[in-house]
């Protein structure tokens, strides 16, 4: 058991986004969040993240209600991995990456030796090592990923939490993000992404999450819930949904106009 | 990101800030010989020594109490304020996520100009000005503070909208005092304080200063690896553990502190918060861990120059406020047009 979403309710004033969420995701699962623009993936992320205090329900961290939390405990759990972003200051890498320690370290002394030593053996995982020099401003936006990606290693939580980690990202890039994030979830780490792309969600994850009105739509393995209605009814485009690869691959076309 | 002054030596960014602390050591020798009444290298270190040990002076009772009521005073103070309007602005600069933020985004300049005037419209006494300017100052920032914290929207956006009507709004009243002021005497006063000046600062001005400066300097220098954290928004700063709310707070209340008590006894300073930090950022990056303490020495060094300057550079003194703003106006110009620097 990692991450519990029970009955989660959440509005802005009288706008009700969210009617009584419920799934979970387990340590070592690539969990999809599909829907579209609006429907309120971002203030469910925000309500996982702590950002958000949800008007009914709750989110839990094996077992434990993340509203019980303080943001430095939560931290240790869960991390978030933004789209990659133009950064106003210009980091060095290796300082963007030592940022993602702060929680462990008291609130008026810099990260040490030990978190240090953190920021280095993520680099590493993620290949981007060489990197650790140069400015953040300086770099590509697979790269930026890449980076937002070793920061939340080094964060050492356990659960990812992906704002449309594709988004913005060259066809190369975005596979290679992909493959990437997938070695992460066999090492045992759970990654929650929402993402636009259907094809993207199916080949990559373990688990699809549809919402759709405020309510859960669909959710299980891409086999179960990625069909011609189910995409039809999310994203309101009549569709044909292909197998391909004994169905290892299914690509979402659109129909040709009658 | 290669610094251009690292490209070819490798100096760790630590020996560059000690550099630093050795350059503002020469400077402060320099400024203490530097003056229209000479006092040698012996002598300074004579009137030192004397303070602790029994000498038998070899100097004039005019150079030392030039040097301890005049000189001294007024060197401690630019070193002061210079360091203070650097780590506010360096501060502010990382609190905002705006490169252009400067210590008186939130009106702090514009306060404590209107508490002097005040202050010189009713007469008061040299300290009266100073504490009168410090109250202003702090209070325009808290009323700043409240709008900000009632506006709708982003709340960085809403602080910055609320610094800018409620700086409008308070030098319209200092307008306002200007109008009625004697323009035999108080009006000139009142406008030779905005220009900014350290000159005439006496003993206890340093010790008036120096508690709330010391009080905002000590958390911003030990806070400044968590400002890093703040340049990111807060969403991001908050998924990292941080509670941004308490250390938003914390570092404006502290960059609010330092850069009252600075404008409160030198008058307006313009470009120092702004120009020091992004010349820092050249010299050792963005990393708040070596940009405060970088800009906090930079600061120092740069306000004792240019207050040497104004001592000595014409026979009467030009107001400080005016150099910098001479000096830093163009500098920056140049900083932000070099080849190859994006802001």
């Amino acid at each position: 058991m990692s991450m519990k979403i029970e009955n989660l309710c959440f509005s802005y004033g009288d706008h009700e986004v969210l009617k009584g969420i419920n799934f979970s995701a387990e340590y070592g699962e690539f969990l999809s969040v599909l829907g579209p623009n609006g429907v309120g993936k971002s203030t469910l992320f925000r309500c996982m993240l702590g950002l958000l205090s949800p008007t009914g329900g709750g989110a839990f961290i094996d077992g434990k209600p993340i509203s019980s939390m303080s943001a430095a405990q939560l931290a240790r759990h869960i991390a978030y991995i933004p789209q990659s972003h133009n950064p106003i200051f210009n980091f060095k890498i290796f300082d963007v990456v030592l940022m993602g320690t702060t929680a462990q370290t008291g609130k008026f002394s810099a990260p040490g030796k030990k978190q240090v030593h953190q920021v280095e053996e993520a680099l590493k995982k993620l290949g981007i090592f060489h990197l650790r020099d140069r400015g953040y401003a300086n770099i590509s936006g697979g790269e930026r990923q890449l980076v937002l990606i070793a920061r939340a290693i080094a964060q050492q939580a356990k659960i990812l939490v992906m704002d449309e980690p594709s988004a913005n990202l060259d066809f190369g890039n975005r596979i290679r993000v992909m493959q990437t994030v997938r070695k992460l979830t066999k090492e045992g780490y759970c990654v929650i992404q929402s993402t636009h792309d259907p094809d993207q969600a199916y080949f990559n994850s373990d688990k699809i999450l549809a919402l759709y009105g405020g309510k859960v739509l669909a959710w299980g393995t891409p086999q179960e819930t990625i069909s011609e209605s189910l995409i039809s009814t999310l994203y309101g485009v009549d569709v044909e949904v292909c197998s391909m690869r004994d169905d290892a691959v299914r690509v979402c076309v659109p129909r040709k106009a009658k | 990101m290669k610094s251009p002054l690292l490209e070819n030596k490798r100096l760790s960014y630590s020996s560059i800030i000690v550099i630093m602390f050795i350059g503002l050591i020469a400077a402060l020798i320099c400024s203490v010989v530097l003056g229209r009444y000479p006092i040698s290298l012996s002598e300074l270190g004579g009137i030192l020594f004397s303070q602790v040990f029994d000498i038998e002076p070899f100097w004039t009772p005019v150079q030392e109490s030039l040097f301890l009521q005049h000189r001294l005073p007024r060197i401690i103070l630019a070193c002061l304020v210079g360091c203070c309007l650097a780590a506010a602005g360096a501060a502010y600069q990382g609190v905002f996520q705006n490169p252009m933020a400067a210590p008186d985004i939130l009106g702090a300049s514009s306060g404590a100009a209107f508490g002097a005037a005040l202050a010189i419209l009713f007469h008061m006494s040299r300290s009266m000005i100073v504490v009168l300017a410090f109250v202003c100052s702090l209070a325009t920032v808290a009323v700043v503070m409240y709008v900000g914290h009632k506006a709708h929207g982003k709340r960085v956006l809403g602080l910055v909208l609320a610094g800018i009507m409620i700086s409008s709004l308070v030098s319209s009243g200092t307008s306002f005092i200007k109008m009625v002021a004697d323009p035999e005497d108080q009006l000139p006063a009142i406008t030779y304080w905005l220009m900014g000046s350290l000159n005439g600062t006496a003993p206890k001005d340093v010790l008036l200063a120096l508690i709330p400066m010391l009080v905002g300097l000590v958390p911003l220098f030990l806070l400044r690896w968590r400002i890093n954290i703040l340049t990111l928004g807060d969403d991001e700063a908050r998924t990292l553990g941080v509670n941004t709310k308490h250390l938003r707070a914390a570092i404006i209340i502290a960059s609010t502190l330092v850069t009252a008590a600075s404008v409160a006894v030198s008058g307006v300073i313009g470009w120092v918060g702004l120009v020091i930090p992004h010349l820092t950022r050249r010299i050792v990056g963005d990393n708040y861990k070596y940009l405060m303490p970088a800009s906090m020495l930079l600061g120092a060094i740069f306000l004792l120059v240019v207050d040497d300057l104004s001592r000595n550079l014409l026979a009467t003194e030009i107001p400080i406020g005016i150099l910098t703003s001479f000096i830093g106006a163009p500098f920056f110009i140049y900083l932000i047009t070099r080849d190859g620097e994006r802001l």
